[in-house]
């Protein structure tokens, strides 16, 4: 079907579908009046009960612990399925040569910045996983901070450099520890108080470094895993744009 | 006012589908995908919102009943990190997508069988 | 005051995401796209979200951008030796 069909059959159903959804949206509750008693129970006897004050991060690590379980999988399987994807084709031949030259033409300003960015990068990605539970933050933003300190290494010099701090089988390691490490926190949650990922440490006093129990270690095991899956996705494009070439051409 | 948010995202999804229909570049396709997954966090999160409400963080404020609601706010959190690496695989495919056939053109690829 | 901040937020968002998908150039898309993130974290910001607001600003400015600009790099060094 050409092109100019497609969108004459696209055009009238879009249009039925904006309405369908604009009468299906109206009928929910108007923008600000939010009927339901989740959000004011959780509001009320959340900081209490968990100890921890920030409240979106104790329902995703404590409440609702087991939905962020198959959130983290769905990632470290689309990590996997996007290395298996470029691994296959670097049955190409590597450019010799090619990392060295890649990094010539860039600025020195950029090379600088990049350099002193990398220790803040870390630290702050570091302070972003632990804080979880007392601040806006945890696991999955700040391994994303992490991951790109470790990127930005690649910025600073060359890709020879940053494979050489962040190896690929270390990456590996990474993220499948911290995809187990979450699944044994659950099973230690069995063995010790007979649920799967009940909260089974000692709370702590709300406000602390130490409290809501398992929270924080969930926190850190979610930010290993996400900052070797983003690094990995990373280090495969990463090959594939700049050293591995097809053929037998060489230069840009 | 009451309607707002529903209609823009309504209109986002609408308009993400759209870019999908008509792409020509399978990166385009993939970054008309994160547009339609936006309208949907825009819809969670304002089911959650509660009229002059104050965030779910009681780090320095005693708890109040009159914050917005914390359940939604952490579905949107992990939907975002986890679909982006659902993009980073969209982009995989196109690049496997070039190598085999020679061409990014959806309309070029439904052509090419067996 | 809070209200019309609010509005402002949602009907930017809603302008800037038609403004990416009509851009049909991948590399202008990237740029756009850097936009639109910003006003979702406005409008996150807006909603009293600062956790999802802290998630987005991650994932527009060091999540997605460098996966898109490397596999245009990569799709462009074939298309060029593709046409050789």
């Amino acid at each position: 079907m050409s092109p100019r069909g497609r969108l004459l059959l696209f055009l009238p159903s879009a249009a039925a579908l904006l309405f369908l959804l604009i009468d299906g949206l109206h009928q929910l509750p108007g923008f600000g009046h939010y009927p339901g008693p989740y959000g004011y129970v959780l509001n009320g006897v959340g900081v209490s009960q968990r100890h921890a004050t920030n409240l979106v991060t104790a329902v995703n690590f404590d409440y609702r612990a087991f939905d962020t379980l198959g959130e983290e999988f769905i990632l470290f399987t689309a990590t996997t399925a996007v290395v298996l994807i470029l691994r296959h084709m670097r049955g190409e031949r590597e450019q010799p040569g090619a990392a060295d030259t890649r990094r010539e033409n860039a600025s020195e300003a950029l090379r600088g910045l990049a350099l002193a960015f990398v220790a803040a990068l870390i630290v702050l990605g570091g302070y972003v996983v632990v804080h979880g539970a007392l601040t806006p933050g945890g696991g999955f933003q700040g391994g994303v901070v992490l991951a790109a300190g470790a990127f930005v290494v690649f910025l600073a010099g060359e890709v020879v450099a940053m494979k050489r701090v962040a190896p690929e089988k270390l990456l590996e390691l990474g993220d499948a520890a911290g995809a187990a490490g979450f699944v044994l926190i659950g099973i230690g949650g069995l063995i010790f108080a007979d649920v799967f990922l009940q909260n089974f440490l000692d709370l702590g006093k709300p406000g602390s470094l130490n409290s809501g129990g398992t929270i924080v270690l969930v926190s850190i095991a979610i930010g290993i895993e996400v900052a070797g899956a983003f690094l990995l996705v990373w280090t495969e494009f990463l090959d594939q744009a700049v050293l591995v070439r097809s053929g037998g051409d060489e230069g840009e | 006012m009451s309607f707002l948010p529903y209609a823009v995202a309504a209109w986002l999804f609408v308009v993400g589908l759209y870019g999908i229909v008509t792409s020509r570049h399978l990166v385009h396709l993939a970054v008309c995908l994160t547009v339609v997954q936006s309208s949907t966090y825009l819809i969670l999160l304002s089911t959650g919102y509660v009229r002059h409400g104050s965030a779910p963080i009681y780090a320095d404020i005693p708890p109040v009943s009159t914050a917005v609601d914390p359940v939604v706010q952490a579905l949107t959190l992990t939907d975002i990190v986890v679909e982006s690496t659902i993009t980073a695989l969209l982009l995989a495919l196109a690049v496997q997508a070039m190598k085999r056939f020679g061409s990014v053109d959806p309309s070029f690829l439904r052509q090419l069988r067996g | 005051m809070n209200d019309v901040f609010q509005a402002i937020a949602m009907v930017s968002m809603g302008i800037v995401g038609t403004a990416v998908v009509l851009a049909r150039d991948p590399l202008r898309q990237v740029l756009i796209l850097g936009v639109y993130g910003m006003t979702m974290i406005i409008t996150f910001f807006a909603l009293q979200a600062p956790d999802v607001a802290l998630s987005a600003i991650v994932i527009t400015t060091a999540g997605l951008p460098p996966m898109v600009l490397l596999a245009l790099r990569k799709l462009r060094e074939y298309r060029k030796e593709h046409d050789q």
